[in-house]
């Protein structure tokens, strides 16, 4: 498990710096540099104040040498100042992670929890009605967008129930009910979809495990449906699950984008949304800077996850 | 000892996924044909304000009118047209780029793969839908800067699906064999390995063709996506939404217009998949 450990923890870090490349690159999309950034309208200076400006920045040296600077203070926690709040990138930061966090958790949680019994139940009753509506349902949720499924859960919740999450939000330690509460439709509206992927991995992993020897072989030594199904055939099953959970991580957080703005969550998603708007580049490098440690670090954890369930992957 | 599916069954299993897949083409066919005759299938102009706004839908007026007034059921119509145009011509780009860097990277191997790879995976690091904000949100709104935004984030996942069967295709006697007759790299790649390799990129691109819809779909709903006076139904929702205790059919037909785009897609994809590749059948 060590070894195993070593070397996840290896591609993982190979993948924070490569992300960590492509974030540098990327801000430097944008026409016109920092200091015209910072300072605002091109024609406010003169060109020798621009070119002290622009020494005392480091933006002379060559690119490979900015990006080494660039990573050094990102290592040491130093993500720069807000253009607009004046305040440090990391402690805003530090503010709106744990909220998509949370949100992603638990729409990763709650669409397992949820669909993985649902796909046993397709995959034993197959080709009975729970079974058709199961699949269809499936194929639905494949297609469906998160952000519409939010309109309309807040279309049909005040129209039928006259309920709307309340529009300032509330910490999960200041007011656990409040804020689970305010996390509700968020939280559905992102986990709809997932579910319905995962059900269908389950329901065709589950169908194949109880074809195997291993699962006849416990039937007739005597073993209850039950067990069979929850110890034998399910943690077979559970590999490629995990694997599409992993796969799905990118659209939930893509997804939680938009939600968290529908619902006003002051989250990563509704940060970055935010920052783009108002031109707060250095604010745009911090979100997507988390979102991609976010991503990262979540697939790391996939990744333990299987080297826990199967030995194989530990000692492969 | 595996029971094997009868053949009946598993003919009677290949029907029905088909049947998904025709439905699927279907749906994209119907799609095209409104986007195509848009101009002459739309009952009023999409950006002209023809009665009271937020009306209610009548008998004139099918699907209501918008917060500005104009027929919601001309501008789903003209919506059509934008959602497509951006996700073909994106996906598009992104397999004249992705088909040809993953060729090069499976084909020539070695350092050119190690490099072509691993610039690809530089973009793996972030979901997609993030990175398509981002990249639009820094280029600035426009038509083309999604279409650059989409193709780029689509690009690596269509390069890793040429790049694995290339590296098994080099090694055949086929491509041995037109080497020894004298072809040139281009012409073996062009000529002997690709159409050997295509089923999968097309399966590929249909179903990326309904992610490019959900991204132009996201992006013009956070308002960095298409701009006014083009029509997209990500900008229709999300503009829509904030009329909902007025006219809730703003917050309903776009979205289900994205739904039923990206669902065409992906069970056209779903059933190409079955009639392209026999190896897959019955899974």
């Amino acid at each position: 498990m060590k070894a195993f450990l070593v070397r996840r923890l290896i591609s993982t870090l190979a993948a924070a710096f490569a992300l960590s490349m492509l974030i540098f690159l990327l801000i430097r999309l944008v026409p016109g540099d920092a200091v015209t950034m910072w300072i605002g309208q091109e024609g406010t200076m003169t060109p020798e104040v621009r070119q002290t400006l622009r020494k005392m920045f480091g933006l002379t040296d060559p690119l490979p040498v900015q990006y080494l600077h660039w990573l050094g203070d990102v290592m040491r926690g130093d993500l720069g100042y807000s253009f607009r709040s004046r305040l440090p990138v990391s402690l805003l930061m530090g503010r709106a992670l744990p909220i998509t966090v949370e949100l992603a958790v638990l729409a990763m949680v709650l669409s397992v929890v949820v669909a993985v019994p649902l796909g046993i139940l397709s995959a034993v009753r197959r080709n009975t009605p729970t079974d058709v509506v199961a699949r269809v349902l499936g194929l639905l949720g494949l297609s469906v967008p998160s952000f519409w499924l939010a309109v309309l859960m807040i279309l049909v919740s005040a129209s039928y129930f006259r309920w709307l999450p309340s529009l300032f939000y509330v910490g999960l330690f200041k007011n656990p009910v409040e804020n689970l509460k305010q996390m509700l439709m968020p939280v559905a509206s992102l986990a709809l979809p997932l579910m319905a992927v995962v059900m269908r991995m389950t329901r065709s992993t589950m169908l194949e495990t109880l074809n195997q020897d291993y699962v006849r072989t416990a039937r007739a030594k005597g073993v209850t449906e039950r067990l069979m199904l929850w110890r034998h055939a399910l943690k077979n099953a559970l590999i490629p699950i995990i694997t599409v959970v992993g796969i799905q991580l990118g659209r939930l957080l893509g997804g939680a984008v938009i939600v968290e703005q529908i619902f006003g969550l002051p989250g990563i998603g509704t940060t970055l949304i935010a920052s783009i708007a108002e031109r707060d580049y250095p604010m745009v490098q911090g979100t997507i800077l988390m979102m991609g440690l976010l991503f990262i670090g979540v697939q790391f954890l996939v990744d333990l996850c299987y080297g826990y369930i199967d030995p194989r992957i530990r000692y492969g | 000892m595996k029971p094997t599916p009868s053949r009946a069954a598993g003919l009677g299993r290949l029907a029905r996924r088909n049947l998904v897949g025709v439905c699927g083409i279907a749906v994209v066919v119907a799609l095209i044909t409104i986007a195509v005759f848009a101009q002459r299938l739309s009952p009023f102009d999409p950006n002209a304000q023809v009665g009271r706004r937020l009306s209610p839908p009548d008998s004139q007026h099918v699907l209501g009118l918008d917060q500005l007034g104009r027929d919601v059921l001309s501008r789903l119509i003209f919506g059509a047209r934008v959602a497509l145009l951006v996700s073909m011509v994106s996906i598009g780009l992104s397999l004249l780029a992705g088909v040809g860097l993953g060729l090069a990277a499976g084909y020539y191997g070695g350092v050119a793969d190690n490099l072509i790879m691993r610039v690809m995976d530089l973009m793996f690091t972030l979901p997609s839908f993030v990175l398509a904000v981002a990249l639009a949100g820094l280029l600035g709104p426009s038509l083309t800067n999604v279409i650059i935004a989409i193709a780029l984030v689509t690009t690596p996942t269509i390069a890793r699906i040429t790049r694995a069967p290339v590296l098994a295709a080099r090694e055949t006697e086929y491509v041995a064999s037109a080497r020894a007759a004298g072809a040139g790299d281009a012409r073996i790649m062009l000529r002997h390995v690709l159409p050997n390799i295509v089923a999968p990129i097309i399966v590929q691109a249909t179903v990326s063709v309904a992610d490019a819809i959900l991204i132009e779909a996201g992006l013009s709903f956070l308002g960095l996506g298409v701009q006014s006076p083009l029509t997209s139904w990500g900008n229709m929702l999300g503009t829509g939404r904030n009329f909902m205790e007025l006219a809730n059919g703003l917050s309903i037909f776009p979205g289900a217009a994205i739904m039923l785009a990206v669902l065409g897609f992906n069970f056209a994809g779903d059933g190409l998949r079955d009639v392209l590749d026999p190896r897959l059948r019955g899974v």
